[in-house]
């Protein structure tokens, strides 16, 4: 009995401390890792949807809280007119597939897409990221309805040999549109300031 | 049966050097060692491991029961290794980027958890820290040669830079995981004749 108590008494302050250590350094973690990935991750995407963007897209952003999650919103000023990007995620095959879609806020359309994070396999899944010819599919779609694959009865033509990661894309997009929408004039308003402050 | 801190130190660059003598940890070995860099850095992020899990079983090794004592060493590795993930995405994005999976998956290094069993349970704290430095420095130099023949014939390069002139075709073999595993047995033959003298 007594090395029965012990054996749950040492796992449990044990998992204790590491869980105190870990959520300790992860706090103090965070902000720079969220730099880091806007450098190395959310950086390349935004830059490639918002090209010939008149300001810098990655230092003119702002975040609105929506529930429990903070979201961060990019501005990118093209020919005068100012986009707003958003990342969101969609269950892929081997994991999360995250994409940045850049919204035309008076339209209510997507100016471009971008894949950030996948674990999909290279040479099919990976396609939605390494193939700029699927993101240019979104050029211009409605947010207003769901965004599908042409096997939903959607518009997208799906990877071959991929429908699973176009659909986390679409899924993805679709996602965004819905954030979009939730919380629309809430990015207007963030989105003016930013423009005005130019 | 004591040793001194320098003798526990040594035997990991040579004697016990795990990639080569104990054949352990092999799946990083043969995975991330296509170039230097890659492969000094997944040795570096096992290193720390290694040194942090040694010195925090052996200072526990009096309290820990011995029924639950993987689970405890799991505990302790699983803790140390997402301490370095976090710091690599801190610090060191890029390479944390290449490294992917793998940073993660020295949880279930066999070398890691081998050491704790096998030596820090059973021994003082700087015997324990002494073992995994020197085993640590070992498995990282050998990451680094092998990921230097690799990165050498496979692109032609050292650390990035070009060392062959351009006519130099490189062996796109010694990069894929075979090319590994042919990298390591050549060192290992090498390794067995000189230690044969």
């Amino acid at each position: 009995m007594r090395e029965m108590i012990k054996m749950v008494l040492v796992l449990t302050l044990l998992s204790a401390f590491s869980g105190g250590l870990l959520a300790s350094i992860r706090d103090n973690t965070k902000l720079k890792i969220e730099d880091q990935q806007i450098k190395f991750v959310k950086g390349p995407a935004i830059n490639t949807i918002f090209k010939g963007a008149s300001n810098n897209p990655l230092a003119d952003r702002f975040k609105i809280k929506d529930g429990d999650i903070e979201r961060t919103f990019y501005v990118g000023m093209l020919n005068g007119q100012a986009g707003v990007a958003l990342e969101s995620y969609g269950k892929g095959y081997g994991g999360d597939v995250g994409v940045m879609a850049a919204i035309n806020l008076e339209k209510a359309s997507i100016i471009g897409i971008g894949v950030t994070t996948h674990a999909e396999t290279p040479g099919l899944g990976a396609k939605a990221k390494d193939d700029p010819g699927f993101a240019a599919k979104f050029k211009g779609v409605s947010l207003k309805k769901p965004v599908k694959v042409n096997k939903d009865g959607g518009a997208i033509n799906a990877i071959s040999g991929a429908t699973i990661t176009s659909r986390a894309v679409c899924a993805a997009v679709s996602d965004i549109g819905d954030i979009y929408k939730r919380l629309e004039s809430e990015i207007k308003k963030g989105s003016q300031k930013i423009v005005k402050g130019e | 049966m004591a040793k001194s801190f320098t003798q526990e130190f040594v035997k990991g660059l040579w004697d016990e050097v795990p990639p080569f003598r104990l054949v352990l940890g092999l799946c990083p070995t043969l995975a991330v060692t296509n170039s230097i860099e890659n492969g000094i850095g997944m040795g570096l992020a096992t290193t720390f491991v290694l040194v942090c899990s040694n010195v925090l079983v052996s200072l526990l090794r009096n309290v820990i029961p011995p029924k639950v004592r993987i689970a405890c060493f799991i505990i302790v590795i699983a803790t140390f290794v997402t301490v370095v993930e976090l710091l690599m995405q801190a610090y060191t994005y890029q390479l944390f980027m290449k490294l992917g999976i793998f940073i993660p998956l020295i949880v279930v290094n066999c070398v890691v958890l081998g050491r704790s069993e096998a030596f820090a349970y059973k021994n003082k704290i700087h015997l324990s820290f002494a073992d995994g430095l020197g085993i640590g420095v070992g498995f990282t130099l050998s990451l680094g040669v092998i990921g230097a023949v690799r990165e050498l014939l496979g692109q032609g390069a050292l650390l990035g830079y070009s060392v062959f002139p351009s006519s130099f075709e490189p062996f796109a073999f010694m990069v894929e995981a075979p090319g590994a595993f042919i990298c390591l047995g050549l060192l290992l033959c090498l390794m067995n004749l000189a230690a044969q003298k």
